[in-house]
């Protein structure tokens, strides 16, 4: 019932429409992409290098005679996969220890909060770039747990904030008075009603993911070789910009489009889920 | 208001100082600034190299507790060690927190001064092209990440000094060696800066100019406008007086945040048009596994995280009367 | 010649929900129109329609002329010469119709140089004196404080003030009082008739109170759902309705003086604007209803000589029989008491406090936090209840009345005191016994919006108090409780929203109802539901009293609606009890100064007592509860005070009195030294 209406609003907004129609086409292009071309992404064509778009290597070759259209396809798969689940686990984090925090109040609040504040105080780029590439072995995997753990503190505290006053709502007191233990209460009561701003949030971590990961891998604290992502071609691309500009453009164009179109679904699910607000 | 400030200083200081000590020990163990000297030709001697790490606290072989001491009995009394090469952190310190500090501080008052102003234009204009326009654009300037502007604004700055045949605009660097007379010093200092103001700032603006709108808009259906135009106040008069002055509130509270992102847009625009700051340091000195100037950055980023924090609230505070305690 | 005049006005909101439909009336010099209605009626709607202040989008047609000239194809920039000038608005909510950054005095001074061509010094002297007129002491200092420095009240008299700052012809009044308590009430009605005096304005009071609009009102407008339905006197409206809507509105409110009738609700919800049923829109909820109703909408037809007009097709029958609401509306039957209850004294006692304590600290500013003060929320207070019985708390907001009900529900110990709930003393609970002890303890909440989870369906909210107690059979329990409290058990899927707010109130006691507990605390169970639903609700809740041998604590402001639902009472007054008793003793023979002083602020739906009755006006506001006077609380604003010698009153501001019994009768206590005895209630000549 309510999904419906969210739904019929979020189609009826042009903006998430364009959005959503874009990441469906993106998602496609990443996936179903690479099986149209016809090269892999671990080809090496020894009689193209740095050769321009053309027939046989539409968006053109790198240095190692490497298929740009493979490639970037195979990068922006993982980069896709690395803003989804650094998404997933930054927002669930801070759901659970916002809404922790202020629903029981006191020392776990404290506790919870100096801890996000710590957080935020260490500068993250610093600590991931360093830790990231000494990961070897769980490889990026252990990229998106570092993303993931340095990028929930402020949705937490905007959970706790809304826990807060949610805390006061007469239906948790209802609860807290027929005697439900408080953490059902978080997930049963206060976690649902939060679902709105949750969402949201998911989405645009998603797009602050994607471009996180890119930064990091810019110079080359990120995804490793011989995986590749976005980030790593746009890095790798950047330096030659000026007379193989193929080698960037198509990276730095996707990402742009991806980051774009999760920003645009983001921003018209808030106006469906949370009609009150003009944000 | 006194004990509450002394409060917030010791826990800030608190903050800082776990921040840099955790930095240190992560810095200390996984960086190795002895593959510097190990890969020389002619090889150097372990003992030399030794010597040299010792002297600058930075020998693996002694303990990292050890080190740890050693660096914070240093820091305490104000010295924060010696870079991977043998100079003073200090003083390289200084000189990039120079650099750094005009970038972020035009930064800061560029992006939100015209980024209030051009979000709250669009607010009042609501539905109107121009509106949309700034929209749009905004949209899109959020979704591109920082070293793709620099990187494309490095292009457009090549095509243009191509095309003229003289370099007009300056994309390297924070002024060009060897010139003489002050006169054209600053100029030349000028113009290097236009491209990484413009970098860091489109980003800025961009953000403060949806959140202005946003927070403006959501005065807009508010009560007390609907009282001031009831007074005989029109609605231009009434947004400008009434809507946009409350609306600055919210915005200040975001201020904080867009420093942080800003403090991450400073290590792209200054690596990439070759700034010496404290944000290429970052990059650099992980690189060089320089580890008393990891810790150095960390030091620095913590205090501009908590510093931008508090001018937050102050602004907050300045602009609210509800807030300020009296 | 009227000054302000409006004809067949329509407002049309985008998706065209029509909200208000062909509204007409003339507004004389002096005048006070009151309209009335429920929410939703479209009687706010026509106001802002009339200043031009509708959100964009809305659609106006019609005509609304001011002094002869017509407002509504008016360019704006003329338009705004005339407000604030010429017409003047009072908003509902003083808190949100000021802006929070400026001080009270800059804007009232904003309002005067908009329109007057004076300096910035004369027009901060004119914003004080316009302060002062409305009653607001020391107003060169309080008009440098912000909005939020002011007390509810205040925030209203400044709003009036800045209303009148440019003597306008037409104020037009949303709601003026409805947030405020009844004694700031009777307060800010007073300052409102003296800006009258001041202005000669004529007025449109928009109000929701029939109390309120049968002492101010010299004509009322009655709206239902967007239309105007009944426009006649106050006396004609108030002892004569012609139009059943206007007939079951005023049967349905609990009078004060008539506290043993029936209360007659009317059944059914207002039509949804989006949804109008296609003849008279009040039909389905009509007992007066034929066919004929149904085929066209009635218009406002006048009856009879005069200016007395009605919407209904069976208004010159209604005339002629000299019908009345409780002859039109089947009274509901009250539930057969089984038998005479034992006396109070053999009862068992399922609460009891004592000398209960709780005191919070009181933090200021958002920013920069720090401990100002202590709040002395609750200073010692104790009564009981009975088995069977009812007994209300009320008082004014800031008297502690819901902290009392929260530090009850929280079964633990209080900060200083007892509670002890069916024998148990809360402060020695174990867990478990807390848990087993919460079967017997449930609360009903105000808010039936807030009290229902809205992700969750009506069936599930039922079910958690079951789940949660280990119950089993859940299912056939929710269809159970569904139709004691008169609701369809079809409808457990259906999630909260869906429901009227009358609906959801029935849910919340479901709920409440689910673990078969003893004792029901009641937080203003009704409050936030209109008139014409809120007679319903509490009959209800007598019908379950009695069925179900409940003890109830009834938390409540409107002693209008305790005097119907409760046995005894208890008067708080900035955390402590001012007068305690059976309510007939309390009604009857108030002895707090206080207590009187309430029961005279409340406004009766009776023009002509309105008229004829004294009203003790209490001055300023509520002491900051942070800092309490010393001696008796109440001293600081106690009109009996005046009276008394220096001695007399010396005793007053040096002994804390404590609540003693009146020497007559067995159950009536007050907490003062110079306790008093008289009626203050009149009854009705009709």
């Amino acid at each position: 019932m309510r999904s419906k209406v969210v739904l019929a609003r979020l189609a009826r907004n042009p903006q998430a429409r364009y959005g959503l129609v874009a990441l469906l086409l993106l998602l496609l292009l990443a996936y179903v992409g690479p099986f149209v071309g016809a090269h892999t992404w671990t080809d090496k064509d020894f009689l193209a290098f740095l050769e321009p778009p053309s027939a046989e290597h539409w968006w053109g070759t790198t240095q190692i005679g490497q298929d740009v259209y493979a490639v970037t396809l195979r990068g922006m798969q993982k980069s896709i996969v690395i803003g989804f689940l650094v998404a997933l686990f930054s927002t669930g984090l801070a759901a659970l220890v916002g809404a922790a925090a202020g629903y029981f109040g006191g020392w776990v609040d404290r506790a919870l909060m100096w801890g996000a504040d710590l957080l935020l105080v260490l500068p993250s780029f610093l600590i991931i770039a360093i830790l990231s590439p000494n990961l070897k072995g769980g490889s990026w995997l252990w990229f998106v747990v570092l993303l993931a753990a340095f990028s929930w503190m402020i949705t937490s505290r905007v959970v706790r904030s809304m826990t807060l006053s949610l805390r006061e709502r007469e239906y948790i007191l209802a609860a807290r008075y027929m005697g439900i233990p408080g953490w059902r209460i978080i997930l049963r009561h206060v976690v649902p009603n939060l679902s709105s701003l949750l969402i949201i949030d998911a989405t645009l971590n998603v797009s602050a993911a994607i471009i996180g990961e890119a930064s990091l891998s810019f110079f080359g604290f990120g995804v490793q070789p011989p995986d590749v992502s976005l980030g790593t071609l746009i890095a790798a691309g950047s330096g030659q910009v000026t007379g193989y500009p193929w080698l960037f453009l198509f990276p730095a164009g996707l990402l742009v489009l991806l980051v774009l179109s999760v920003n645009l679904v983001g921003d018209g699910l808030r106006d469906a889920l949370d009609p009150g607000s003009n944000q | 208001m006194g004990a509450y400030m002394l409060k917030r200083l010791i826990s800030n200081v608190l903050l800082v100082a776990i921040a840099a000590s955790m930095a240190y020990f992560l810095a200390a163990t996984s960086l190795n600034p002895r593959a510097k000297y190990e890969g020389r030709q002619p090889p150097v001697a372990e003992a030399v190299v030794d010597g040299v790490l010792d002297d600058y606290n930075l020998n693996d072989k002694t303990p990292v507790f050890e080190r740890y001491v050693t660096w914070v009995s240093g820091v305490v009394t104000g010295d924060l060690g010696k870079t991977w090469e043998g100079k003073e952190v200090n003083g390289e310190m200084g000189r990039r927190i120079g650099v750094s500090l005009r970038l972020l501080l035009i930064g800061t008052i560029v992006g939100s001064g015209i980024g209030v102003a051009v979000g709250a234009y669009a607010a009042v204009r609501q539905y109107t092209i121009s509106d949309r326009v700034i929209g749009v654009t905004s949209f899109v300037i959020m979704a591109i990440p920082v070293f793709v502007i620099a990187t494309m604004l490095t292009i457009g700055a090549v095509g243009l000094n191509n095309a003229l045949g003289f370099t007009l605009l300056e994309y390297t660097g924070e002024y060009t060696p060897g010139l003489s007379g002050g006169w054209e010093q600053f100029t030349s200092r000028l113009n290097h800066l236009i491209l990484p103001t413009i970098s860091l700032c489109l980003g800025q603006i961009a953000f403060y100019s949806r959140i202005q709108r946003n927070m403006m808009l959501d005065v807009l259906g508010q009560d007390f406008v609907r009282t001031a135009r009831a007074k005989g106040l029109s609605r231009r008069k009434a947004l400008f007086k009434h809507a946009l002055r409350t609306a600055l509130i919210p915005a200040a509270t975001y201020f904080a945040f867009a420093f942080g992102t800003l403090l991450t847009g400073a290590i792209f625009t200054e690596k990439i048009f070759g700034w010496h700051g404290m944000g290429a340091w970052l990059v650099d000195s992980i690189q060089q596994n320089d580890t008393n100037a990891v810790a150095a950055v960390s030091l620095f980023a913590a205090v501009c995280v908590l510093v931008a924090g508090l001018l937050s609230d102050l602004a907050v505070a300045a602009l609210d009367p509800r807030v300020r305690v009296n | 010649m009227p000054i302000l005049e409006v004809n067949d006005l329509n407002v049309t909101f985008r998706g065209g929900i029509k909200a208000v439909r062909g509204v007409s009336y003339q507004l004389g010099q002096g005048e006070v129109l009151g309209i009335v209605g429920e929410s939703g009626s479209g009687k706010s709607v026509t106001s802002l329609a009339v200043m031009g202040l509708l959100p964009p989008g809305a659609e106006v047609s019609g005509s609304v002329k001011l002094h002869g000239r017509e407002l509504l194809d008016m360019p704006e920039d003329e338009l705004i010469g005339l407000r604030g000038k010429t017409i003047g608005m009072i908003f509902q909510d003083p808190l949100s119709a000021f802006t929070p950054v400026y001080t009270i005095g800059d804007q009232i001074a904003e309002a005067v140089r908009i329109h007057q061509k004076i300096g910035k010094d004369k027009a901060a002297k004119r914003a004080v004196e316009l302060l002062d007129l409305v009653g607001i002491p020391h107003p060169d200092v309080r008009a440098k404080a912000f909005p939020h420095e002011f007390s509810g009240g205040m925030r209203q008299r400044a709003m009036i003030a800045m209303a009148i700052a440019n003597d306008p012809d037409v104020l037009i009044c949303d709601e003026p009082t409805t947030a405020l308590d009844v004694t700031i009430q009777a307060q800010v009605l007073e300052v409102l008739k003296t800006a009258q005096r001041e202005t000669g304005a004529g007025i449109v009071m928009i109000t929701h109170d029939l109390g309120v609009v049968a002492g101010i009102a010299d004509r009322v407008l009655v709206m239902y759902a967007g239309k105007p339905v009944e426009l006649g006197t106050v006396d004609e409206i108030y002892y004569r309705p012609r139009q059943p809507y206007t007939m079951g509105l005023l049967a349905s409110i609990p009078r004060m003086d008539r506290p043993t009738a029936r209360l007659i609700p009317i059944d059914g919800n207002p039509p949804s604007p989006a949804a109008l049923p296609p003849g008279c829109p009040f039909a389905p909820r009509c007992p007066m209803r034929v066919s004929a109703c149904d085929e066209a909408e009635p218009d406002l037809e006048r009856i009879g000589p005069g200016t007395r007009m009605s919407a209904c097709i069976r208004s010159h029958e209604i005339e002629l029989k000299g019908l009345d609401g409780a002859t039109i509306y089947p009274v509901p039957e009250a539930p057969a008491e089984t038998a005479e209850p034992r006396p109070r004294a053999e009862r068992d006692t399922v609460l009891s406090v004592e000398n209960m304590i709780r005191h919070y600290p009181l933090m200021k500013g958002a920013v920069f936090k720090r401990r100002v003060g202590t709040v002395h929320a609750v200073d010692g207070i104790s009564f009981d209840v009975a088995e069977g019985e009812t007994l209300a708390l009320v008082g004014e907001s800031g008297c502690g009345k819901t902290t009392t009900l929260q530090q009850i529900m929280q079964l633990e110990a209080p900060q200083g005191g007892t509670v002890v709930v069916l024998g148990k003393d809360s402060a020695t609970l174990a867990r478990a016994d807390r848990k087993a002890l919460r079967r017997d303890l449930q609360i009903v909440f105000q808010d039936p919006m807030a009290a229902l989870d809205p992700r969750m369906p009506v069936g599930d909210i039922l079910a958690e108090p079951l789940r949660a107690h280990g119950h089993k059979d859940i299912g056939a329990r929710i269809a159970e409780l569904l139709s004691l409290v008169g609701l369809d058990p079809s409808h457990a899927q259906r999630y909260p929203q869906h429901f009227s707010g009358g609906q959801r109130q029935r849910i919340g006691i479901a709920r409440a109802l689910a673990l078969e507990p003893r004792l029901i605390v009641l937080d203003e169970p009704v409050s936030a539901l209109d008139v014409s639903i809120q007679a319903g609700v509490i009959n209800l809740l007598e019908d379950l009293k009695v069925r179900l041998g409940l003890s109830y604590l009834f938390v409540a402001h409107d002693l209008s609606v305790v005097r119907h639902l409760a046995d005894r009472i208890a008067v708080m007054y900035l955390g402590r009890i001012a007068e305690i008793g059976t309510v007939d003793e309390v009604y009857g023979r108030p002895a707090h100064p206080y207590t009187r002083a309430l029961l005279s602020a409340i406004p009766l739906p009776d023009p002509d007592l309105e008229r004829s009755r004294e009203r003790i006006l209490l001055e300023g506001d509520l002491p900051s509860p942070a800092d309490p006077p010393s001696g008796c609380r109440f001293r600081t604003r106690c009109p009996k005070r005046a009276l008394l010698g220096a001695e007399e009153a010396r005793r007053c501001a040096e002994e804390e009195p404590s609540v003693v019994r009146l020497a007559p009768v067995v159950d009536h206590g007050a907490a003062c030294h110079y306790p008093e005895e008289a009626e203050v209630v009149v009854t009705s000549r009709h």
